[in-house]
């Protein structure tokens, strides 16, 4: 469904400066995936994407969409996908319904059709009673969920949607997911997606694509990135930190041992059954652990474990670790 | 709740594919397009009036100033209500990137771009709209003034529409264009605009006979676009279709139309940049 080779986009700001806000891209998407593309502000998702529907010309490189060139047949690469940019794609003077039926209008729907699978649409996601309202007049999600909606409409085979959910409240999230979610299920739709909510990436993905500084730096399952690059994270409690520490650095797999007081946080591949492991040999050791949590890797981790930086931008670093076990 | 997929339409992706064609990609861009203007009737209302007004107060002035002379051709009238139509299409399709500026900031104009609709009928689309206004405008102005010497030749006046279509949508695409290019900077639009609106329209012959004017101003008006198309409007108004006035007005617009075409899809490629 996609195809990249070297994709890459430089933007000359001036003429001492350029952005290379894509670099050398090589991203492959089977029909039917559901792929999210994860990644700090900046890192080149929003430019990629913009090449992959046509709307930038790529620098370097190549580009095949729905099994055309995005240069050299954009307008076969544009009838069979659809886009939901990070903007808002309903003209703010206009009604919400009349945008949502023209926009079927656009794709080839004759008005009837197009009017019908408005009426669905709306309906589906609790919007119906926006139908007359200007967009102007709608608030951030409602506006937002308008846009999706309209990405929607024509059941695009191939579908992209830049920060779909940004801005929507957690219950408009669910909704909005389980509507995208169906739809892909019921016309086989293949879903490109850019996020920074790392949840929705992890349940909603079968594959993340995670970009840094315009280049893929991992691309697999969520399941896979985690358990590959972060592994699950221990955390207890016990009066002997330091002897503790000692004990978790000999489970299989451990790292990034920390310890700090009374608690010892460490890295292992199978927290489940490494956890067990390590109340037993406290017990054998003389040093009880008086608390125990496993704590399964988020995306956030992986991404730590990848760059060294966090992706949660207003979050520093688990200021409770303490110093690296010997 | 109800959902879309639980609906007895379920799976029954949109089937009635309709073949894409510049003609229903325009209708399309353009009906969109008025749609705003036609829930603000108020808005319609003002604009008919304005060139009446314009009329009224212009054209005793003119009548006073060259009424005595015969720069004008016969009547006074006759030489200016053409020139107010002109003049109508002349700001609205020059304006009509400044309706994409918004567009363009909150990203409707993007999803325009990815959409399939030809690069040629944004423009197309845009700038025929503001024509929409014009004819209804025509309507008023030739049922007000043809009762003063005025004579309404139908088939002229028809075809004289149909040429400030053709020039429209070359302005209208240019206009286009110029947001495009300033989008980041979008105050830019209307001092570029006016910059040039206005010494256009004055070095055509448009509101003021240039046979009053200096020699140089005749020459430089020799190279405006709008001199030719504003002659062959007055031509067509007065009934003269077939003369080589209105061929080179015809050439004029088609020359615009094609200039702004070309520089209006080449801007279009660049913008999302
Ligand atoms: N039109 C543009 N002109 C100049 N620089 C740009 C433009 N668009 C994006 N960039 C730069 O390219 C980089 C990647 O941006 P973007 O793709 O929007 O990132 P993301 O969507 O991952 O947040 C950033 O450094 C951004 O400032
Ligand atoms: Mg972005």
């Amino acid at each position: 469904m996609i195809s990249t080779r070297a994709l890459s986009k430089d933007f000359v700001v001036s003429r001492s400066h350029t952005v290379h806000a894509v670099r050398g891209i090589d991203l492959d998407v089977e029909p039917g995936e559901l792929v999210a593309v994860l990644g700090p502000n900046g890192a080149g998702k929003t430019t990629t994407m913009r090449m992959l529907t046509t709307l930038i010309a790529p620098t370097a490189g190549t580009a095949q969409v729905a099994g055309f060139d995005v240069t050299a047949q954009p307008a076969e690469v544009r009838r069979r996908i659809g886009y939901v940019g990070q903007g808002n794609a309903a003209g703010h003077s206009q009604l919400a319904g009349d945008e949502l039926t023209s926009q079927g209008v656009i794709y080839g729907l004759d008005r009837r059709a197009a009017k019908r699978r408005t009426d669905e649409l709306l309906d589906g996601l609790d919007l119906t009673s926006l139908a007359r309202r200007k967009v102007s007049e709608l608030s951030g999600g409602q506006r937002r969920r308008l846009d999706v909606t309209m990405g929607l409409v024509h059941v695009p085979t191939l579908l992209f949607l830049d920060e779909p959910s940004t801005g929507l409240d957690p219950q408009n999230r669910a909704n909005l997911w389980e509507h995208i979610l169906r739809m892909r299920a019921a016309y086989d739709m293949t879903v490109v997606l850019t996020t920074h909510y790392l949840d929705e990436a992890d349940s909603m993905a079968e594959r993340v694509v995670v970009v840094d500084h315009g280049e893929v730096i991992a691309d697999d399952t969520p399941e896979a990135l985690k358990s590959r690059l972060a592994g699950d994270r221990l955390v207890v409690h016990g009066t002997d930190s330091r002897r503790l520490a000692e004990l978790a650095q000999r489970l299989p797999g451990a790292r990034e041992v920390r310890y700090a007081d009374t608690r010892v946080e460490a890295r292992v591949d199978d927290g489940p059954s490494a956890l067990p492991e390590l109340i037993r040999a406290g017990v054998d050791a003389g040093v009880p652990i008086t608390s125990a949590q496993v704590h399964r890797p988020t995306l956030d981790d992986v991404f730590l474990a990848l760059t060294g930086r966090s992706l949660r931008e207003n979050e520093s670093t688990d200021s409770t670790a303490g110093k690296e076990a010997a | 709740m109800t959902s879309l997929l639980d609906s007895p339409t379920r799976s029954t992706p949109p089937t009635t594919i309709q073949r894409r064609s510049l003609l229903r990609d325009t209708l399309i861009v353009a009906a969109r397009e008025l749609r705003p203007v036609r829930r603000d009737p108020f808005s319609v209302m003002f604009g008919m009036v304005q060139p009446l007004v314009f009329l009224a107060l212009f054209g005793p002035l003119l009548v006073g100033a060259l009424g005595d002379s015969d720069v004008l051709g016969g009547s006074v009238w006759q030489w200016f209500v053409p020139a107010i139509l002109v003049q109508v299409a002349l700001f609205g399709t020059s304006t009509v990137g400044a309706n994409l500026l918004f567009e363009l900031q909150t990203g409707a104009h993007e999803r325009m771009l990815v959409t399939p609709l030809s690069r040629p009928s944004l423009l197309v689309g845009r700038s025929l709209k503001e024509m929409v206004p014009l004819a209804l405008q025509a309507v008023v102005i030739l049922a007000v003034m043809t009762p003063f010497s005025f004579d309404l030749h139908l088939t002229g006046a028809l075809a004289g529409l149909a040429l400030l279509a053709v020039f429209g949508v070359g302005l209208g695409s240019l206009s286009y264009a110029l947001a495009l290019a300033v989008r980041k900077q979008d105050w830019m639009f209307w001092v570029v605009q006016q910059t040039l609106i206005f010494p256009l329209m004055l070095l055509s012959g448009l509101l003021l006979p240039l046979e009053s004017g200096p020699g140089w101003m005749q020459v430089v008006a020799k190279f405006n676009p709008l001199t030719y198309l504003v002659d062959a409007e007055r031509s067509l108004f007065a009934g003269d279709i077939v003369s080589t006035t209105v061929l080179w007005g015809v050439l004029a617009g088609l020359i615009t139309a094609a200039l702004g075409l070309v520089v209006g899809i080449r801007g279009m490629s660049r913008s999302a940049d």
